[in-house]
């Protein structure tokens, strides 16, 4: 049976977030926590694929322990096995750190294909699937859109890229990073829900995984964060519904007042 | 003592929330302005085990509780009330009182079809001379053979037409009055039982609400539901949990027109200000916010009661009476502040307030309520 692992992640719901006029800062209170929307269209095409072809899905995710309801959800969804990663010594880890402590995770599961979002709405880093592939040295596609399966070994992936897409074939074992467009998810059935708190999340520590220690949580993090700030607002810019030659011109003059040209 | 939704309540929750605001918010106006039944939205829902949530597992059901079920049917109806009367109506006046009083063999043959919706459920007990006063039931049932002889008909039957499966109320005895009073489980399909006009509503229009008539309907008295005689009281058994049903659906709806109003009375700016500005707005506001909560937790406590095991038959009829006075008084309301845009069809509150005119009035009127009600304070 084809063995699949997906990586989700617990994000704030950037939609539900207020930024304090006052401050400029992030309201985070009260906001809930959901799956990760392009870790979520992962766990559909895993989903999909265990329809298909029979698969064992097992959800893997690094985070506090609230972020045990992300994989109850999975659970409910259909995923068979659910793995929390939590240990004070994931603490203060950036996008490097978790990679390790994800793909050293990975080295005591069976797999044949590892699925991750494209990236998490709270970073939009798009880091941690491509470098947990590094680790375990393996082949990886990006920014999956659709996938299909040969039934035997090869996965065909359309991938998403600026210019159009790319199609691509890949032998497993192997990672790939998946859109949130890339399906629309399932709904979490009534008697999925009921079940899903009957059933066991591991919890991992940092024991359980294969990985040198110093490359955990903090210390294992080499990213300093600078500084932080909130973007200026800009004043609203000005329309002109004009001719594309006039457009030029106004163009070209407003560039001139500005001393740009 | 804990206010809170547990886990599970919890993550059901979401997930109703997301079916409702994706799956059934979108059809609300145009079933309403076509007057049709909803399938789709009942296949989709079948799919995700909505139509048995508190049924054990073993019968086909998801093995939720009360809780959820009240739930998902405040949910639905908070976007579209019809949508809730469908589900309420088949799961607390069909699938429970089989689950509730059926045999083994009732349970088995009817309770996995009824949970995954491949039959849909209805109950029969309203006549046009039995309606508060149900007990004054004209359709009769003369055993022959191995059979029941039914003759009579019904009227105001929610989801009629649609559903597969009725639990229909017929004198057995005349002569011992309420006694004499048997329920059938009777199947569409047999012959002698037709489905008579649909009737047209000021709300709730994309349920089906028709006549049963029965002429020389022949039904197997394997189809006995509980005991003969028994029907009466399976028939009041039935209606309490109805009625967590319907408050259920009270609710949702009252928080339906409290969402949009929220939102309109922040946009819509008359003086300069934004209505939600104006005092009157947050005095009324905040009063109607309190009834609905106020609501929450008397439907919550009534399905609580059903869950454990307790007598819950009047604060099922406390949560019904207030959830659906509430209801009515909110929707009006929501109306109000809307203006003359609440008034018209491109708004969903007229719709709302029309929708909440019902729950004052199905599966017992407010009246009947109080007449619980009362009867558990004096008894």
């Amino acid at each position: 049976m084809m063995k699949i692992v997906v990586c989700i992640k617990q994000v704030p719901d950037t939609n539900e977030i207020k930024i304090n006029q006052v401050t400029g800062t992030l309201i985070r209170e009260g906001v809930p926590s959901i799956m990760n929307p392009d870790d979520k269209g992962g766990l559909e095409m895993a989903l999909s694929l265990k329809d298909k072809y029979n698969a064992h899905v097992t959800v893997i995710t690094m985070g506090p322990p609230q972020a045990d309801s992300i994989l109850r959800e999975a659970l409910a969804l259909g995923a068979d096995r659910a793995i929390l990663l939590t240990d004070r010594k994931f603490a203060g880890a950036d996008t490097l750190a978790t990679s390790h402590a994800l793909a050293g995770a990975l080295k005591r599961l069976e797999w044949d294909l590892i699925l991750t979002g494209r990236q998490a709405i709270d970073g939009d880093t798009a880091q941690v699937g491509p470098q947990i592939a590094e680790h375990l040295s393996i082949p990886q596609v990006t920014y999956a859109e659709d996938l299909t399966y040969d039934g035997n070994r090869v996965f065909t992936v359309r991938k998403q890229s600026e210019e159009g897409y790319q199609i691509l074939e890949v032998e497993s074992p192997a990672l790939i990073t998946v859109l949130a467009t890339a399906n629309k998810p399932r709904y979490m059935s009534v008697k999925g829900i009921v079940e899903a708190f009957n059933k066991e999340v591991e919890i991992w520590g940092a024991d359980k995984i294969e990985i040198d220690e110093e490359k955990l949580g903090l210390k294992g993090s080499p990213t300093k964060v600078y500084k932080a700030f909130t973007k200026g607002l800009r004043a609203a810019g000005q329309l002109y519904e004009v001719e594309s030659e006039e457009a030029v011109g106004i163009i070209i003059s407003k560039l001139k007042e500005k001393f740009i040209v | 003592m804990d206010f809170e939704l547990n886990k599970t309540q919890q993550l059901f929750q979401q997930m109703i929330r997301e079916f409702s605001e994706k799956e059934v918010k979108p059809l609300a106006a145009e079933i309403d302005e076509q007057e049709r039944f909803p399938v789709e939205t009942v296949e989709k829902m079948a799919k995700l085990g909505i139509l048995g949530i508190p049924v054990p597992v073993a019968y086909g059901g998801a093995g939720g509780d009360n809780i959820m079920y009240s739930i998902a049917i405040e949910e639905l109806s908070r976007v579209c009330g019809t949508t809730g009367v469908i589900v309420s109506a088949h799961t607390s006046l069909c699938v429970v009182p089989i689950l509730e009083f059926g045999s083994e063999e009732q349970r088995q043959k009817y309770l996995p079809k009824l949970c995954r919706g491949e039959w849909l459920g209805a109950f029969g007990l309203t006549e046009p001379n039995a309606g508060t006063d149900a007990s004054s039931q004209q359709t009769m049932a003369v055993p022959d053979g191995d059979e029941y002889i039914l003759n009579g008909s019904k009227i105001f039957i929610t989801n009629a037409g649609y559903a597969q499966v009725y639990i229909i109320f017929a004198m057995t005895d005349k002569s011992v009055g309420v006694k004499g009073i048997t329920a059938f489980i009777v199947e569409a399909g047999t012959p002698g039982f037709s489905v008579g006009k649909k009737e047209l509503k000021l709300g709730i229009r994309g349920s089906a609400t028709c006549e049963l008539i029965f002429e020389n309907c022949r039904i197997p008295k394997s189809n006995i539901l509980g005991k003969i005689g028994g029907g009466f009281s399976i028939a009041m058994k039935t209606l309490d949990g109805g009625r967590i049903g319907i408050a259920s659906q009270a609710l949702g709806i009252a928080q339906g027109a409290m969402d949009e109003t929220i939102k309109y009375a922040k946009e819509r700016k008359q003086f300069g200000k934004s209505i939600s500005a104006f005092q009157n707005t947050q005095f009324q506001m905040a009063e109607l916010h309190t009834k609905v909560e106020a609501s929450r937790l008397l439907v919550r406590s009534a399905a609580l009661k059903k869950d454990s095991g307790q007598p819950y038959s009047a604060e099922a009829a406390m949560a019904k009476l207030f959830a659906a006075e509430t209801s009515m008084e909110v929707t009006t309301k929501a109306v109000q502040f809307h203006g003359g845009y609440g008034y018209t069809r491109e708004y969903p509150v007229e719709r709302m307030m029309r929708d909440a005119k019902i729950t004052e009035i199905y599966e017992g009127t407010s009246e009947v309520q109080k007449m619980v009600i009362a009867a558990q304070i004096f008894k």
